[in-house]
């Protein structure tokens, strides 16, 4: 029992990392029907961003892992994924706002080596800053990392709250956000019908940016949370995760937010389940990838618009 | 074309303010002139027709109007300025309009249709609404309850939390109305309001219009069903073949032998078809 629970925990903060990457392609898709694969490197500029606030934090504090070190480190890895996923829209993918599709979609890909090459050959270079061609170990911060926690006999690791609970109050605040603020309001009837909202008064370029935003903003989060979880980041990390949550976003049923959730959820529970549970040879840590996308294609081959079922963008 | 106060013969006074003033505009597309320096006033209070056979360039002189086409000679002036490039500018200049096919957010309720047409008059930015401060709460408000204003006004009172996708044809029109009217605009463009209207329908459209001009607004209407049009419109601008074929009232629209022939064709000229 204690094993199952352990690896339902797993599955779900592992999901919860997912889910937290997917809202940001479905979101962007939802506005604009452009899969960004560059966001996966969102979520890891995030975690760079929240591990470079702690060390010019630390050169006032004398590296100090006090709890509120991590509500600055969020801010600050939010703040830098935010600025990279703005300049991102400005310069790369507005210009191509009316190309063929393929043309963001291969300037995607170039930003994501960019960025990635970025981090990996200049981060090292500031001074005072570690070298990050290898993986970096992620700061211990009083409180959020540390020994788990035991609730019941049962021992959780800590990070594992801090997903859980990162996703549910973004997830909540997201909803908010959709369905009672004017810009919320204003990113549906984009979603569902840009030319119109232009001639309704909308800024669609401004709606554009904002979506670009708070998909980068819940990046940068899960990539905080990915190194409070994992105790590492490094430069590659965006990659697989990114595609994972891609994976997810069109598991939920991509444009949707709510399935962003669900499909990051049970992408992460399949995984985790699988690797415990197949016996013999397909089972296994290693398998986990494989089960994931087979499961991708099952959803693709016999529900392609995903489970929340969604055809086109619906109410978020 | 004057731009006084004159006293049409419903009694109606016009002419309190010019909204709207196009002057010899002309669109050409590569050789073809679709629009062939036509004059256009609209005033404050003042409901004016456009109605010419299919292919006599109506559409294109109203996308000169709305600015979604720039003139390739003359001028459109709005309130007195030349119309800003940006579709959203012109919004937030004060003119709004309806669509042909409905274009109506499917996936939101009326409500929300209403208040998104409340957009470009509020000023939250997206990070003050984060903040959740006092004016974002206020202006939240303000907007719904503006919308829920609108939603009566039109007649659709109680309606708000039905998905507009789920409306009735009819509703859906006059949501696109309330909706258009959200913007606070100075000028209302109708593009054919009543297509696919039953004559009930048709009757509620008329009087929600002439509710509207009564507020003040001046209003432009494109429209195929000529009975609706002469008893709706104050004056009347028939196109045909991209010209100006006529331009007065109602009355004397209605009964020049040039349009009725435009539009039925007169023994030698078969091409106009009939779609009166």
């Amino acid at each position: 029992m204690a094993f199952f629970i352990d690896q339902l925990l797993n599955g779900l903060s592992l999901g919860a990392l997912y889910a937290l990457i997917a809202v940001g392609y479905t979101v962007v898709y939802g506005i604009v029907q452009l899969i960004n694969f560059a966001h996966g490197e969102i979520f890891m500029i995030g975690a760079f961003g929240a591990l470079s606030t702690w060390i010019v934090l630390g050169w006032a504090t004398g590296g100090s892992t006090a709890w509120w070190n991590m509500p600055l480190m969020l801010v600050g890895g939010m703040l830098v994924a935010v600025l990279t996923a703005v300049v991102m829209e400005r310069f790369a993918y507005r210009p191509l706002r009316n190309a063929p599709r393929l043309a963001p979609l291969i300037t995607a890909i170039g930003i994501s080596i960019f960025l990635q090459e970025f981090i990996r050959l200049f981060y090292g270079e500031i001074p005072g800053f570690p070298d990050a061609k290898a993986a970096i170990p992620f700061p211990q911060i009083e409180f959020f990392t540390g020994d788990a926690v035991d609730v019941g006999g049962q021992l959780i690791n800590r990070g594992t709250f801090f997903i859980i609970a990162a996703l549910v109050v973004c997830w909540a605040f997201l909803w908010w956000f959709v369905n009672k603020t004017a810009t919320g309001r204003a990113m549906q009837a984009v979603s569902q019908d840009p030319d119109t909202s232009r001639l309704m008064g909308i800024d669609v370029d401004r709606i554009i940016v904002i979506a670009f935003a708070v998909g980068a903003a819940l990046a940068a989060i899960a990539g905080v949370a990915h190194g409070v979880r994992f105790g590492n980041i490094d430069f590659k990390m965006g990659f697989l995760a990114g595609l994972k949550a891609f994976t997810a976003a069109v598991l939920g049923g991509i444009g949707n937010i709510n399935g962003a959730v669900v499909g990051g959820l049970t992408l992460g529970l399949v995984e985790s389940m699988a690797a415990s549970y197949i016996p013999g040879q397909f089972g296994g840590a290693a398998w986990k990838d494989v089960w994931a996308f087979v499961l991708l294609i099952l959803i693709l081959v016999f529900r392609p618009q995903g489970l929340l079922g969604a055809k086109v963008v619906d109410r978020a | 074309m004057s731009t006084e106060t004159v006293v049409e013969p419903t009694g109606h006074t016009v002419g309190r303010e010019t909204i709207l003033a196009a002057r010899n505009v002309t669109m050409r597309f590569g050789g073809l002139v679709a629009v062939d320096n036509v004059d256009f006033t609209v005033h404050s209070g003042e409901i004016v027709g456009l109605i010419g056979p299919n292919g006599a360039g109506k559409t294109t002189f109203f996308n000169c109007l709305t600015g979604l086409y720039k003139p390739t000679s003359g001028e459109v002036r709005f309130m007195g300025e030349v119309l800003p490039p940006k579709p959203r500018e012109v919004v937030v200049a004060g003119m709004a309009r309806t669509f042909q096919n409905i274009r109506l957010f499917p996936n939101m309720t009326a409500l929300e249709n209403v208040m998104v047409g409340r957009y470009c008059r509020t000023s939250s930015m997206a990070f003050t609404s984060i903040l959740h401060g006092p004016k974002f709460r206020r202006e939240e408000a303000e907007t719904r309850e503006r919308a829920a204003e609108l939603l009566e006004y039109v007649g659709m009172k109680g309606q708000g939390g039905h998905l507009a996708r789920n409306l009735p044809y009819g509703d859906q029109r006059r949501l696109e109305v309330a909706r258009a009217l959200a913007t606070d605009p100075k000028l209302l463009l109708l593009d054919e309001p009543t297509a696919g209207m039953n004559p009930q329908e048709t009757r509620q459209a008329e009087e929600l219009i002439f509710k509207i001009r009564d507020s003040g607004l001046a209003i432009v209407v494109i429209e195929h069903d000529m009975r609706f049009i002469f008893n709706l419109c104050d004056r009347v601008l028939c196109l045909v073949r991209g010209k100006t074929l006529i331009e007065g009232t109602a009355a004397e629209v209605q009964s020049d032998p040039r349009v009725i022939e435009a539009y039925i064709g007169s023994p030698e000229n078969e091409e106009g078809g009939a779609h009166a």
